[in-house]
């Protein structure tokens, strides 16, 4: 059992464990966004997406983003847990949970905190065709 | 002055392999190594972005780079 907010794992991640590792009984609202592999990519078909994590350094920029989610949002708690490793369709790669005591907030942190996450915590994903493979958003 | 340096993601490819070691004059700042690493890996110029990270953090172009720093090429991240 991980029992950690910040997490990067090479096994399934749990939805329900990581809602609960957020649950606060002063929190009305829990938001979560999950992200899961997606079977094609303008209109390629996609076999499966291969993660690799620089993990301490995105441990630290997740961390980052929960502390700035704190500073902007009346945020409980918020966990971040990505997978890594070999994924195949429909698997989850990321999920996202934050409490705030009015629902509001907890929309706008999620989508905060997952935006962020794509921008600066380094983990890259490689999409794996039929005929060849491409690592996401590499090129302009 | 020896600078190590790991590679992730297509950086490893680009590279054909996860490290290197450059021999660079001191003092040597992130900038100077961008563009050594630009001018043996021409490949680096057609990604949408290139980071350094030294010991973790991202670094600007004006931090000084020491032997012992653990050094890390950032291609444009994916991940979510």
């Amino acid at each position: 059992m991980v029992d950690k907010l910040v997490h990067i794992s090479d096994k399934v991640l749990d939805v329900q464990r990581i809602v609960d590792l957020v649950h606060s009984d002063s929190a009305g609202a829990i938001d979560v966004f999950v992200g899961t592999v997606r079977n094609s990519t303008k209109g390629k078909k996609v076999m499966r997406l291969e993660f690799e994590s620089y993990d301490i350094m995105a441990i630290k920029e997740m961390q980052k983003i929960i502390n700035q989610a704190k500073i902007q949002w009346p945020v409980e708690k918020m966990a971040i847990h990505h997978r890594k490793g070999i994924l195949s369709i429909g698997e989850v790669a990321v999920i996202i949970a934050v409490s705030t005591p009015h629902r509001k907030a907890s929309f706008e942190a999620c989508q905060y905190a997952i935006d962020t996450l794509k921008e600066t915590v380094p983990i890259w994903k490689k999409e794996v065709f039929e005929d060849g493979e491409v690592w996401v958003a590499a090129h302009p | 002055m020896n600078i190590q340096i790991r590679f992730f993601g297509i950086a490893k490819d680009i590279v054909g392999g996860s490290t290197c070691e450059l021999l660079l004059k001191p003092p040597c700042s992130v900038a100077t190594l961008r563009k050594s690493l630009m001018t043996l890996y021409p490949a680096f110029g057609d990604l949408k972005s290139i980071m350094i990270a030294v010991n973790d953090e991202y670094a600007t172009d004006d931090v000084q780079l020491a032997t012992s720093d653990d050094v890390v090429l950032i291609p444009p991240v994916s991940g979510g």
